[in-house]
């Protein structure tokens, strides 16, 4: 298909036109400057589109053609976890007894709403093997602050605040681990990976010490490995006097098969918009509620729900709590699209997701092996990170690769990430992709590195099928235009 | 107006040009600008700040990553090249006229005894 | 597992084929290398209730939902952030496109053209309607926008001490002060004076180690802030004047923009996005241009592909923690790319002349039955410089008149005894969507309540 649209909003605007129709209203209008001074009313009207109904849904339609979503092909994107999301789940989250309940109603109007939160609170426990969990945080990297900031109360009450200012983090993490840590106050040790990509004993023992205030750990790891020495790890970490964190983006790999809490993890989070299905929306919202070991929940975000008899509540009365790190209960709807898919899969569904993700995973690793470098021998979990070397040295970069794929009718693998690897592709299936698809994306890689010998330029150029072609993000980057220019000029 | 062959280099990248007995102007070779890629912005001090031998002073931006640059010399930026802000890619096209950085003052002595001629340098980043 | 999963389309006979091909015999050998003592064994296994049929799920679901009072059962009067107002059908249609809400971070471009303009388009309304200069894809809500406003201006001014007006939302000063706790620094309540910050007070108090004046604009209890003559106070003063602005309001009210703020933020719930009990919502973010380089998060630029043909990339990515990791100023990742989404269909479908009327009803209808209580000897405590919020002082605990209300069909206001310092005060809301008769009976039932 051709995608011809090409129009801003701004360009099919024509004045008196519109798409609403507004309640009626008999009440006499208040002349807002009759009641404030006139420097405070607006003297501009806001250049907002003017358009009929018809032209807003042909404007969004034409855009969405523009663009790649899970049902329209395959996205193996690594450790983002891209897997169907459930219709039935969007129906669910639309009923009006989810969507068009006030959070500051009466607690007694809105206990169907506490009730699922407070039963998706446990079955996370479950899942998680931890004590207590907070679904306040709104995605992985806030869930990683409030843990973080856990852990600085936590050391705080122990009167050790002053002395542990050192969060480690290995050098494989995502960035949002250090980043993580910076806005919660702490200072980043890096730690290296070892020669099969994990994090070393012997590096970690050197630098754990009395400043120590915890680790941040993805098990498996951004390479898709298990860090099999785990229980020496949070050994080691804990008799230092530091905490363990559990980054859950890679939790597609363990469900029903091991929990952070057995792992010896003191504070987890989970990112619920990827291993419980509920829709990533081009970039959010997630959700990223986070767990703790029962000596922790003090500490944890405020307010809790507390089930009380047959009545659920909210309580705030937790005067060592970190305080709130978000508006509000959290991302209420996205959870409930969680608990809907936790509900429709059970434990032995769920236990099922993993071992399904991580054949995938395994399958797709050994039939591409031949074709591009695998960096790390052992078998993976859910994802696996392939280098792009081979091909470079053919004048074809990973990035060029990841455009190709584009041609073929399927998104890109996570390019250039875990940084310790070169030209890194890292690919993450998921356990709802059919063998015939892993078949077809891994027949279109193998004729890509074929093309990188024989026919490097239709690699390079790529894509040609897409309704651009590749973008200046230099020019973009050095004269930044970041909103209608034209909307801009008339303001 | 600047020839390589009269700058000196650090091990860093940079190159310093002696502009009068106590201050110089500093900005990034050739090679290091080749490894960078394209520059898309450029962070400078502010003028009058004092920079110390060894530490970063300004950041320089590709697509998609950043790098510090770290003075050779310690003393006050006595002025700083404004047009990067808006022209960045001076830098790939010209890194040793145009895309100078900054001038600094010293303090003390100017001792640039630490910094490699251009052909000590070239060997240098042959060997890299 | 027994039965074929309908999420799961791998056959047995595919596991088989794929199990040989990788070169093992079992599944369990690729979970060999998690040690014994972690893994879930028989005693250990998690523990979950029994997988629904998707009918069985959405009975046991529409039971919950069926517990909550809903806008479909009754009259809310009751805002304090999150607000009942009309959004049009067709909002809920884009969104349900799979091809935006199945996507993840437009990462490769040439394949997520459509959601990076939509994101530009967004972020060129919330200029428009805040007057500033660049504005990001979009952040959690309203509150976290607020936080990270002032990590912003805490870095860029290199000073610690954050003034924040008492006419804050409570919630929003407690994720600040979460946010104080984080990067360590001092935040500061400047009290009210006739019923809007107290200038004297800001004048007194600001000094050369303030990095930011908070004003929310219209403040919590509705009366609409002068925000220039806050800006006045901090022209000897390097501190960033911060406004935390309702979306819908800018349509009437003039623009922060304009009237002096350095960075305007807050939560577009209130325009095109269904209440769902706190979250998702979204929060914009938008600054002054000298601060582009500083703004948190995702931000859409305009380019050209390598045919000339424009187009649309995520840009200044060097801001962000992927890539600058620990010297990252801030963590974000994720963004609320469909609520902003959301937000701005409704704009495009309300457009220029639609907010404008939406805010003005609201404004009627708000001010309508303010004047009505006090008609019938309900004590309203605040003045008249309201938007579409106001505080009425009752003569029993607000939660009782509430639950009496509730019996009646209305969810009452919100109880700010505390935020306001008087007993029994509620702070009420009235929007566009409450019809005629819903006003008067409202305004009956609490006078009834009142002469109980």
């Amino acid at each position: 298909m051709t995608v011809t649209y090409d129009h801003l909003l701004f360009e099919i605007s024509k004045k008196g036109r519109r798409a609403y129709s507004l309640p009626e209203s008999s009440v006499e209008k208040t002349e807002l400057a009759s009641v404030l001074p006139s420097h405070l009313l607006r003297e501009e009207p806001a250049e907002l589109p003017e358009l009929s109904e018809l032209q807003v849904m042909r404007h969004y339609t034409g855009l969405s053609n523009k663009n790649f979503g899970i049902e329209t092909g395959f996205y193996p994107l690594g450790s983002c976890t891209m897997k169907y999301n459930p219709k039935i789940n969007e129906d669910i989250a639309r009923y009006s007894g989810f969507a068009n309940i006030h959070p500051l109603q009466p607690e007694k109007s809105a206990q169907g709403a506490l009730q699922l939160m407070h039963q998706l609170e446990n079955s996370l426990k479950e899942v998680t093997g931890m004590d207590a969990i907070s679904l306040q945080p709104a995605a992985g990297a806030q869930g990683e602050w409030a843990g973080l900031l856990i852990f600085k109360a936590y050391h705080e009450a122990n009167g050790e605040g002053d002395q542990r200012r050192k969060i480690l983090v290995p050098d494989s993490a995502h960035g949002t681990n250090p980043a993580s840590a910076v806005v919660a106050g702490y200072d980043v040790v890096e730690i290296k990976s070892n020669e099969d990509g994990r994090v070393g004993v012997d590096a970690l023992k050197a630098a754990v010490g009395p400043d120590t205030a915890g680790l941040m750990l993805t098990n498996p790891n951004t390479l898709g490995l298990f860090e099999v020495d785990i229980v020496e790890i949070a050994e080691i970490v804990h008799e230092a006097g530091g905490l363990l964190y559990y980054d859950g983006a890679n939790a597609n790999a363990i469900l029903g098969k091991s929990t952070p809490g057995e792992m010896g993890f003191d504070v987890v989070h989970l990112n619920l918009h990827k291993t419980f299905s509920t829709p990533h929306g081009g970039g959010g919202p997630g959700s990223g509620p986070i767990g703790v070991k029962a000596y922790l929940t003090d500490f944890m975000p405020s307010p809790r729900i507390e089930k009380d008899g047959d009545y659920y509540k909210l309580t705030d009365n937790h005067p060592q709590s970190i305080g709130r790190v978000k508006g509000y209960y959290g991302n209420f709807g996205v959870n409930v699209r969680a608990y809907s898919y936790i509900r429709t899969m059970g434990a032995e569904g769920l236990q099922q997701v993993s071992e399904d993700a991580v054949l995938h995973a395994n399958y797709l690793r050994a039939r591409l092996s031949p074709y591009y470098d695998t960096p790390f021998s052992s078998h993976c979990k859910h994802e696996f990170v392939l280098s792009g070397n081979r091909q470079k040295k053919l004048g074809v970069r990973t990035a060029d690769i990841a455009k190709r794929l584009l041609d073929y009718g399927f998104y890109s693998p996570t390019v250039y990430f875990p940084l310790i690897v070169d030209e890194a592709l890292m690919i993450e299936p998921t356990e709802t992709e059919a063998k015939e698809t892993l078949d077809a994306f891994a027949d279109a890689l193998i004729e890509i590195a074929k093309d990188a010998e024989t026919n490097p330029e239709l690699v390079t150029g790529a894509p040609h099928t897409k309704a651009v072609k590749r973008l200046d993000e230099v020019t973009a980057a050095r004269k930044p235009i970041v909103i209608y220019q034209k909307a801009h000029d008339n303001s | 107006m600047t020839d390589k062959k009269d700058l000196l280099f650090s091990k860093d990248h940079e190159w310093v040009e002696r502009l009068s007995d106590n201050s110089v102007r500093v900005g990034i070779s050739d090679y290091a600008v080749e490894q960078l890629g394209d520059i898309v912005f450029v962070e400078l001090p502010e003028v009058d700040a004092t920079v110390e031998a060894g530490s970063e002073f300004a950041t320089v931006e590709s697509v998609k990553s950043t790098s510090e640059i770290y003075t050779p010399v310690s003393g006050t930026v006595s002025n700083i090249n404004e047009s990067l802000e808006d022209e960045p890619e001076k830098l790939n096209e010209s890194p040793y006229e145009e895309g100078w950085l900054v001038d600094i003052t010293v303090s003390e002595e100017l001792d640039l005894s630490d910094l490699m001629d251009a052909k000590a340098y070239q060997e240098y980043t042959d060997s890299l | 597992m027994t039965e074929q999963h309908r999420y799961l389309p791998t056959t047995e006979q595919d596991r088989k084929e794929m199990l040989e091909t990788i070169g093992v015999s079992s599944i369990k050998d690729l979970f060999s290398d998690i040690p014994e003592s972690t893994r879930a064994t028989k005693n250990k296994a998690i523990e979950l209730e029994e997988a629904l049929s998707e009918q069985a799920l959405t009975t046991y679901m529409k039971q919950l939902a069926g517990k909550n009072t809903t806008t479909d059962t009754h009259a809310y009067f009751l805002g304090a952030g999150v607000y009942d107002h009309y959004v049009p059908s067709i909002v809920n249609h884009v969104l349900l496109r799979s091809e935006f809400m199945t996507a993840y971070t437009p990462y490769q471009p040439e394949a997520s053209q459509g959601e990076l303009q939509a994101l530009f388009e967004f972020q060129s309304m919330m200029c428009e309607l805040t007057g500033m200069d660049v504005a990001n894809s979009s952040l959690y809500d309203g509150f976290t926008s607020l936080g990270e406003a002032c990590n912003l201006a805490t870095s860029v001014t290199k000073k610690q001490q954050v003034l924040y007006s008492k006419g804050m939302h409570p919630q929003a000063k407690e994720v600040l002060k979460t946010y104080a706790y984080g990067m360590e620094y001092q935040v500061s309540e400047a009290p009210l004076e006739n019923q809007v910050t107290d200038l004297n007070w800001l004048k007194e108090n600001i000094n050369e180690e303030t990095a930011a004046v908070i004003i929310q604009y219209p403040n919590f209890f509705g009366n609409v802030e002068d925000l220039r003559a806050v800006k006045d106070l901090l022209a000897d003063s390097k501190a960033l004047l911060i406004v935390m602005a309702n979306p819908l309001a800018l349509a009437l009210l003039e623009s922060p923009g304009k009237l002096g703020a350095d960075i305007v933020v807050g939560d577009t719930q209130p325009i095109g996005l269904p209440m769902s009990y706190g979250g998702p919502h979204c929060g914009y973010f938008a600054v002054r241009k000298q601060y582009m380089r500083k703004v948190p998060s995702r931000i859409v630029g305009q380019t050209v592909d390598s045919d000339g043909k424009r187009g649309f990339v995520m840009t200044l990515q060097t801001r962000e923690q992927h890539i600058r990791r620990e010297k990252a100023t801030s963590n974000m990742s994720s963004n609320q790319a469909l609520t902003a989404l959301g937000t701005s269909v409704f704009l495009a479908a309300v457009g220029k002349q639609g907010l404008q009327d939406m805010a003005q009803q609201s404004v009627n209808h708000a001010h309508y039955v303010k004047h009505k209580l006090a008609e019938k000897g309900v004590t309203v405590l605040s003045n008249d410089s309201v938007f579409h919020e106001f505080v009425v002082q009752l003569s029993k605990p607000v939660s009782e008149v509430n639950d009496r209300l509730l019996e009646k069909g209305f969810v009452g206001g919100y109880d700010v005894s505390k935020e306001w310092g008087a007993d029994n005060a509620t702070l009420i809301c009235v929007t566009e969507k409450r019809t005629i008769e819903e006003m008067n009976s409202f305004v009956e039932a609490l006078a009834e309540e009142e002469n109980r």
